[in-house]
């Protein structure tokens, strides 16, 4: 994202004239080196100085951080064995020894909350990669040289999209049978249309833009244009997609499992653990159901503090 | 004559736009059903089937036959309103889901209505105030509504307001077992229990109702006020704006008769992919609060691997979000005076 | 009538506060057009959005006092302002599409602002609005009442603007840019019918513009302006005539006017000796009967209709039309970015249209056919820096070894005049002349015989157009190519080309050589095309 500093120049109210026109160019004598803009220092100090002035972004990318962590460290991090039962020790709420208190058959609440991270980012973070390579590939396509190619992927598209998208996910789990890869190909498939999609429009507005007919003029191959011109320009935008999808991922892939679907327990998974938890809400042991949701919510509201913050970083002006 | 009016051509086009998509659909059930791996015979006689069942299965069922023959069978049982049969109910796939989909009818629209009821004018306010406190309370909102999970925002309002207020009726379907069911007109119970004037029933039902009709709402407002922010955002900058203002009209009337106007454009277009995170969160919502829609049915039915049920409620869904879908369109062609004279 | 006294007005940006009109004075007298002239970023604009108290967020009149009949336009009420607007003062808009609501009817637009300013009740306002159209000299006003935006032309967008704006007999009119974007007959039937609409009713008008020949056409008195601050005021033939400013001499040097030289657009301490290109009888490209059809919404669109000319050696041909007349299509098409559907390009003897364009990146002729495209922010990578950008070729075509990359450009950058330094900034660090330059780089690189130049200045301020044009005239001495000078100037082509090539829908209505089609065109077209565009008034002798 080396171009992320656009918004330097251009976006202060008024543009102020920048060119001294200088005099007869083939006789380079001018003094034009501060003529121009000021020259801007990079990415880096864009990004800090987005950070500063939002420190939501700055928070987000902390928590974005944490997760990380959890992720990768946590079995070897938790203080107990998640799938460790303790029927002596069960329903006991938040303390000491067990921050988020215990469940029905005594294990470690926290343990198993933090446990869960890897799971759930792995799926999410697999069914993303799956969607983002399909779905630019053939938005690419359509988007560059579209007449048949496009409609049929767009009629494509529509029929995909004419199903609510977690039903559909439902759906195609059911069908192809209750695993962990079924869950990220149902997650992959109903994501793969927003990529498609989005790569499609940024494509097809570049398609004819000056620089990619220069670049044909230089001597690249329409492929050549799409992979290493009109691509690349596409990718900000895609990041932010990216960004918020593994989000809506995470919720999806919970919501499956939540329903029973996927993830099996004793395996410890947040939607799970939530919908295991639910059956003791309204006998009043909270702590079972709260805190795997409490981190769900916090992983994905992390991703979606993260897109906006990268919306931010790659175009001020689109901030909604 | 009529059909020379380039709008009627464009509502026209854009209803026979639905029929590729409606076979599309059904090609994409059909291969849920049948491109299954294993053997589907297995799969739709159940868990509990023994041999001679699953061959009963597979005869009745046509999976002996070659698979274009089978979805011709298929797109024949369809036309007849025949989605098979369920395994735990022992009632038509079709018979069931009419008979519970008012419910969850009811329960998706009364959320839409109320998010809508919120998120648009917390989105006029957040656009046409940027950078005061209502624009970051609607930031926040937004960033938290899309984060929350339905079933655990579900649990948590059940926690707040039936365990610790006591406020709320227990979370186990439409209406408590005190009241009964109002007369079946339309299936929605707070208009059926209005149309016989039974207050108390109406009450009763619209109480059972509040928590997942707020549960769901939370989790649609998001995309609507994020939209309603930004297509204001973009409205108010623009030219015609600044012309408004210059010939001296009004605020009021530059905001609303003009700028809301054709920010509602992009909003109306954002219910589409509304309802369909609606419709999927519908299923988790029905779930936490016992609700008996059609989505509670087919977490039901997968449970006890009931798949005649499950993609019938899969097809059903998605022709009812189809014909959602073409209604929003028709609705936008109706308001906007530009459809079918620019470039598709 | 209007009177501006120190005005000062700055935006807030998050780099601190921009001062973007820094003490501005000037009056307005009963009856006057005052022509405020400037490149873009000199605060014209925003000076009349300051009048009108119609700032973008973050601008706020910093200092000075602007009174209108007695009303304080700073201090009045917002209340008072909306009384002011529409009514005493209104404005017309650059890009009339856009400044009108695109999904209200054009009589409801009108009818909205004689409601609100109390000139028309509920019962006649239909009425009042279709005098209001008939006003703007719209014919079947009753018909167009109904009518949506989008279903109108730019100039007949552009009289609804005029419409809404006079409907409540405002006494001062503020045209900004009224016809920036609009094709020149265009441009002329529309300014024609503002200064007979304002001299009708006696009213005074303010119009901003970058064209000083439009302004000097049309304004009794001229304001020059750059950086927020106002150079020089005066009449507009006696501006022309001996400009006293640097800044306004330098712009009025820059407007081409008939009978001058292309160097004569540059200060005169630059003008240096032209190099004359040498001419050759060789024809390299013969263009034989191209035609272009496509499929349309509504059937079959016939771009171009068989085109035929011929370009010689050496020599550089302009190429000229209004918006839709097929020229662009025509340089797609010879530059190999699209096919045509019949026709003939016989290039230095062989028919490069039989190679079709998605294969012709791989043909050897590509590098002898580049482009300088219209808009050059478009044209860049953003993602490229400078350096790049003009390697790109150099890799892809020029054969050229890795060591000698960077001398081979570096030398490029100093034959457009790019200093070495900026080499290594991405698009948007480069101002708007630089990033030409940039483009032309890349175009040359290869050192093509046959250079396309896509309207390569349309974008530019006057004064950037003047160097640039220069540029490209002593390139073509220097390194010997051709030229096929797209444009939709004839004033413009004239100093450029020795022959040129007029079109209208899809045709060639006449071509031959510059100055007979110009003093003598054969054509009703190219006779409007001339008489439309705005003359500036004869300019002092020259003092070299």
């Amino acid at each position: 994202m080396s171009d992320v500093s656009a918004d330097h120049v251009g976006t202060g109210a008024p543009r102020l004239p920048t060119e001294n026109a200088p005099a007869i160019a083939l006789a380079p004598v001018e003094p034009i080196a501060t003529e121009g803009p000021q020259q801007t220092s990079g990415t880096f100090d864009h990004l800090i100085y987005v950070l500063k002035a939002n420190p939501v972004t700055l928070f987000a990318f902390i928590m974005f951080g944490l997760l990380i962590v959890s992720a990768v460290f946590g079995p070897s991090l938790v203080p107990y064995d998640p799938l460790q039962t303790n029927a002596a020790n069960a329903l006991q709420p938040p303390s000491w020894a067990h921050w988020f208190g215990t469940d029905n058959v005594g294990r470690d609440v926290f343990s198993r909350v933090i446990v869960a991270t890897r799971l759930d980012l792995s799926i999410s973070v697999a069914a993303v990669a799956l969607s983002f390579v399909v779905g630019s590939a053939l938005g690419g396509i359509a988007g560059y040289w579209g007449g048949w190619i496009d409609s049929v992927l767009n009629r494509f598209l529509d029929t995909i999209m004419a199903f609510p998208l977690f039903v559909l996910a439902m759906g195609i789990v059911a069908a192809l049978g209750n695993t962990i890869e079924n869950i990220i190909y149902a997650t992959a498939i109903i994501n793969m249309p927003f990529y498609a999609r989005l790569v499609r429009a940024e494509v097809n507005i570049r398609r004819d833009a000056g620089f990619a007919r220069a670049a044909k003029l230089a001597g690249n191959s329409d492929l050549r244009v799409l992979a290493f011109h009109i691509f690349p320009n596409a990718l900000p935008p895609m990041m932010v997609q990216v960004s918020l999808n593994l989000g809506w991922a995470i919720l999806n892939a919970a919501g499956l499992s939540f329903i029973g679907l996927g993830v099996r327990p004793p395996t410890p998974e947040w939607g799970i653990m939530v919908a295991e938890g639910a059956n003791f809400i309204v006998s009043g042991e909270w702590w079972l159901a709260v805190f795997p949701g409490l981190w769900l919510m916090i992983a994905v509201f992390t991703f979606n503090l993260l897109g906006d913050g990268l919306r931010d970083i790659v175009d001020p002006r689109k901030r909604t | 004559m009529l059909s020379k009016s380039p709008k009627l051509r464009a509502v026209l086009f854009r209803c026979a736009q639905s029929i590729p998509v409606v076979i599309g659909v059904v090609i994409i059930s059909f291969l849920l059903t049948r491109a299954l791996p294993g053997d589907p015979a297995v799969y739709f006689a159940g868990v509990a089937a023994d041999e001679a069942s699953i061959e009963q299965t597979r005869i009745e069922m046509g999976l002996d036959k070659p698979l274009v023959q089978q979805f011709f069978v298929y797109v024949g049982d369809l036309l007849r309103g025949d989605l098979g049969q369920s395994l735990s109910s022992g009632q038509a796939v079709a018979t069931d889901l009419a008979n519970r989909l008012p419910a969850s009818l009811e329960l998706t629209l009364t959320a839409l209505i109320l998010a809508c009821a919120i998120a648009i004018p917390l989105g006029i306010l957040a656009a046409t105030r940027p950078g005061t406190w209502v624009d970051h309370l609607c930031r926040v909102v937004v960033t938290a509504g899309v984060s929350l999970p339905t079933f655990f925002t579900g649990i948590l309002l059940i926690y707040i307001f039936y365990y610790l207020l006591g406020i709320a009726p227990s979370p186990l379907g439409r209406l408590d077992f005190i009241y009964l069911d109002p007369d079946h007109v339309t299936g929605f119970y707070l208009i059926d229990a209005a149309l016989m004037g039974d207050w108390e029933t109406w009450r009763g039902a619209a109480k059972q109702l509040m928590l997942p009709a707020i549960t769901l709402a939370l989790f649609t407002l998001a995309p609507i006020a994020r939209m309603t922010r930004a297509s204001m955002l973009t409205a108010l900058s623009s030219d015609f704006i600044r012309t408004a203002r210059a010939a001296g009209l009004s605020s009021r009337k530059v905001l609303y008769g003009y700028a809301l106007r054709n920010a509602l454009l992009p909003v109306v277009t954002t219910l589409g992919m509304v309802f369909s995170f609606a419709l999927g969160a519908n299923v988790l919502v029905e779930k936490v609060f016992a609700w008996p829609g059609i989505g509670s049915y087919a977490v039901e039915a997968l449970v006890v691997s009931d798949y005649a049920a499950v993609q019938g409620f899969v097809l059903a869904m998605a022709l009812l979000f189809v014909a959602l879908n073409l209604v929003i369109d028709l609705l936008y062609a109706v308001i906007d005076p530009r459809i079918g004279f620019t470039a598709q | 009538m209007l009177s501006v006294k120190d005005l000062a007005v700055s935006f807030q940006t998050r780099r601190g506060a921009v001062d973007a009109v820094r003490g501005v004075s000037f009056d307005v007298a009963k009856g006057e057009i005052l022509g405020v002239v400037g490149e873009s970023g000199s605060g014209k604009s925003v000076t009349s959005y300051a009048l009108m108290r119609i700032l973008d967020a973050g601008g706020t009149i910093t200092a000075g006092d602007a009174v209108y009949s007695g009303i304080d336009l700073r201090r009045a009420s917002e209340r008072d302002m909306r009384d002011v607007r529409g009514r005493e003062i209104s404005m017309i808009f650059q890009n009339p599409r856009a400044a009108l609501n695109p999904i209200r009817k054009v009589g409801q637009q009108i009818e909205d602002v004689l409601r609100h300013h109390a000139t028309a009740t509920r019962y006649d306002a239909r009425a009042k609005a279709i005098a209001a159209l008939e006003a703007v000299r719209i014919n079947d006003a009753e018909a167009r009442y109904d009518a949506y935006p989008f279903e109108l032309s730019g100039g007949m967008c552009q009289r609804i603007v005029c419409a809404i704006a006079l409907a409540c007999d405002p006494r001062l009119l503020i045209a900004d840019e009224p016809t920036t974007g609009l094709d020149i007959t265009t441009q002329k039937a529309v300014m024609d019918l503002v200064r007979d609409l304002i001299r009708e009713r006696n009213m005074s008008s303010i119009l901003i513009t970058h064209d000083l020949g439009l302004a000097a056409q049309y304004c009794d008195r001229m304001i020059v302006m750059k950086d927020g601050v106002i150079v020089e005021q005066g009449a507009p033939d006696a501006i022309f005539a001996d400009p006293q400013h640097p800044y306004s001499r330098k712009l009025v040097d820059a407007t081409p006017r008939i009978g001058e030289s292309i160097r004569n657009l540059l200060p005169v301490e630059d003008r240096t000796e032209e190099t004359q290109a040498v001419v050759s009888d060789e024809v390299l490209v013969d263009v034989r009967d191209l035609k272009k059809t496509y499929q349309g919404k509504s059937g079959l669109v016939h771009a171009l209709k068989g085109v035929s000319f011929k370009v010689r050696k050496g020599e550089s041909v302009g190429l000229v039309g209004e918006s839709g007349c097929g020229k662009s299509t025509t340089s797609e098409i010879l530059v190999r970015l699209m096919d045509a559907t019949a026709g003939e390009i016989i290039f230095d003897g062989t028919d490069i249209a039989a190679v079709p364009a998605r294969d012709f990146s791989r043909d050897p002729r590509r590098s002898d056919i580049q482009m300088v495209f219209q808009d050059a922010t478009d044209s860049l990578n953003p993602r490229h820096t400078a350096r790049q950008t003009i390697a790109e070729p150099l890799r892809r075509l020029g054969k050229v070894s890795r060591a000698k990359l960077a001398a081979r450009i570096e030398e490029l950058a100093s034959l457009v005049g790019l200093p070495a330094a900026l080499l290594d900034r991405f698009p948007h660090q480069l101002s708007g002349g630089q990033k030409a330059r940039v483009g032309i780089a890349r175009a040359i690189a290869l050192e093509p015989k046959f250079l396309i130049l896509d309207e390569p200045t349309a974008a530019l301020d006057v004064s950037i157009q003047a160097v640039v044009l220069n540029l490209l005239v002593d390139l073509r001495a220097k390194l010997g190519m051709t030229y096929l000078f797209v444009s939709h100037d004839l004033y413009v082509v004239r100093l450029l080309c020795s022959h040129v090539i007029v079109m209208k829908d899809g045709e060639i209505v006449e071509q031959g050589p510059t100055e007979e089609v110009m003093t003598n065109p054969a054509s009703d077209y190219t006779r409007n095309l001339l008489a439309a565009a705005p003359q500036p008034p004869a300019r002092r002798l020259p003092a070299a």
